[in-house]
């Protein structure tokens, strides 16, 4: 089996809202995934049902073959996936070398821990802030330190929920590098507004809906996809890549 | 290094004012390391885990009277009765945390006061055994450790010094081991905590049975050094007491408990020897304290002086 993740009819109600209706989706081992649609559409529930955050009112979510629908968050981090939040959060009180150890120590202990931590902020580029207050970063630095501790995690998933949102046009930049970057070792799925780096980056691309994915394929094929274009290119794209 | 150094310092002062204190302070001193042990621990869960607890009073009386009853109703010695009265602490705070833990915030804080009230009632509805409102002085025997009379002002002054010095060294290994760094990011931001991989109500429910054991231990030595078990130690007032003492020393700080205490335990003595109402100066100085150093004094201390105290 090459799906490292699949879902299955996977929907979630808030009060008698659908706000997610019954979702497939097959993510295979190594590909850069983005899953974008208009506000409202769904996406951040949907990840939030993958990650263990909120629980599904109806399907199942397959991790490596097994059934985690019931799994709790922590127990599927732990399985191989990592998290990154749409909102900066970072633990501000703690330095920047202890954010990403933090990350790293479910995995790793002792002269190793130091390596990891090293590794990983040297990837994102905050090699040499490790001793800093994380709150004390620039926000753009922050976002970068949150990606420094999915890397720690060293995931087989990485979740990244709106990585570019607040960055500056050169930050943006180096993320796109990073990501191509991870590309490879570790299978991404991005949720992101921004349509530049979804074109760029992602070798497929899931479009949400109101709650269903109203379609899936290369960025070439989403990009010709008149549905798509009606839907969210044409009207809340604009607005959201503005 | 320095930080274990500072530790050690304060307890070798300690046991240096041991030799040349006045008898007076020399008391009082011993009083105020144990009831700092019971800082020490209340200080483990809200200094460093963030959950504010008002029931703490539950966990000091536990240990009190668990080691207490043994002594008078099961002629156990002061070695044996304390074990028991930290093992019956540590076994109340783990039933409550599995109930109060279900709750965040004021659910929280509101569950823990309503157990502690319960516990409170309790002691005074089992009058026959527990001596309701008056309790019971403690027996000779539950204040000997083998040959050592524990009522004495020397032995009871390096007793109070070594509880005080166990309670102070594991709580400093605790927050600076990866459980004390994960405690630190839960009091941050418990769901990110979560999705880093950490069972976090897990980690709640141990740091409260630590924090509820060293309460305990606080509570069981208290009996046995100053030889009462009473319910006042079970009321409101003493599950505000360790709040106030850590909130004064510094939240989250390993010494601040300490400090606060003794803090606390002088302002009012120092009060009520200028007026009836010292519990009125008392009250200013705290207003003052919390306007001028809200992070509390050793949080002070971390803030401008020295920001890796732990």
């Amino acid at each position: 089996m090459t799906a490292l993740l699949q879902l299955r009819g996977l929907g979630r109600d808030f009060a008698g809202l659908r706000a997610v209706d019954a979702v497939d989706l097959d993510l295979a081992k190594g590909e850069v995934r983005a899953l974008i649609g208009p506000n409202g559409a769904g996406k951040t529930t949907l990840v939030g049902m993958i990650a263990g955050r909120i629980a599904p009112s109806r399907g199942r979510v397959i991790f490596e073959g097994r059934d985690i629908t019931r799994l709790p968050a922590h127990r599927r981090m732990r399985l191989g996936m990592a998290y990154t939040f749409q909102i900066t959060s970072v633990f501000a009180g703690l330095s920047v070398a202890e954010n990403v150890a933090l990350a790293a120590r479910r995995r790793v202990r002792g002269a190793a821990l130091a390596e990891a931590v090293a590794a990983a902020l040297g990837r994102v580029g905050l090699g040499d802030r490790a001793g800093q207050v994380a709150g004390d970063l620039a926000y753009g630095h922050q976002r970068l330190l949150e990606i420094a501790m999915g890397i720690a995690q060293r995931p087989r998933l990485l979740i990244l929920d709106e990585p570019t949102q607040g960055l500056a046009e050169g930050e943006i930049e180096g993320f796109a590098r990073l990501v191509r970057d991870l590309a490879g070792e570790v299978t991404i799925l991005l949720i992101e507004h921004n349509m530049d780096v979804v074109m760029a980056l992602a070798e497929r691309i899931t479009v949400m809906e109101a709650g269903r994915v109203l379609a899936e394929g290369t960025p070439a094929e989403i990009h010709a996809n008149r549905a798509v274009q009606a839907a969210y290119l044409g009207g809340a794209g604009d607005a959201a890549a503005g | 290094m320095r930080a274990l150094a500072l530790h050690l310092g304060l307890l070798a002062g300690l046991l240096a004012l041991h030799f040349v204190l006045p008898a007076y302070h020399h008391g009082n001193l011993a009083r105020v390391m144990v009831l700092a042990s019971y800082g020490v621990g209340y200080n483990l869960l809200f200094g460093y885990a963030g959950l504010l607890s008002l029931g703490h009073a539950l966990f000091f009386a536990a240990g009190m009277y668990g080691a207490g009853l043994m002594v008078q109703h099961g002629g156990l010695g002061a070695a044996g009765a304390f074990v028991v009265g930290v093992v019956v602490a540590a076994g109340v705070a783990a039933a409550l945390a599995l109930l109060a833990l279900r709750t965040v915030g004021v659910g929280f804080m509101i569950v823990t006061l309503m157990f502690a009230q319960a516990g409170y009632l309790a002691i005074l509805h089992f009058s026959e055994i527990t001596g309701g409102d008056e309790g019971f002085v403690l027996p000779q025997a539950g204040r000997m450790l083998g040959s050592v009379d524990l009522s004495t002002p020397d032995a009871r002054y390096l007793a109070a010094l070594a509880l005080f010095s166990v309670c102070l060294l594991v709580s400093l290994a605790l927050v600076r081991a990866p459980f004390g760094r994960v405690l630190v990011a839960i009091r941050e931001n418990e769901e990110r905590v979560r999705m880093l991989g950490y069972d976090t109500q897990a980690t709640k429910w141990v740091a409260m049975v630590l924090s509820g054991a060293i309460s305990g231990a606080a509570g069981a030595g208290y009996a046995i050094l100053f030889g009462y078990v009473g319910a006042s130690f079970a009321e409101a007032q003493y599950s505000i007491l360790p709040l106030l003492w850590v909130l004064l020393g510094g939240a989250g700080t390993v010494l601040g408990p300490f400090i606060g205490a003794l803090f606390m335990f002088y302002l009012i003595d120092l009060a009520s020897g200028v007026t009836s109402a010292h519990m009125l100066i008392a009250g200013v100085a705290l207003v003052v304290l919390t306007l001028f150093a809200p992070q509390g004094i050793m949080g002070e201390v971390r803030r401008r002086l020295w920001r890796g105290l732990p």
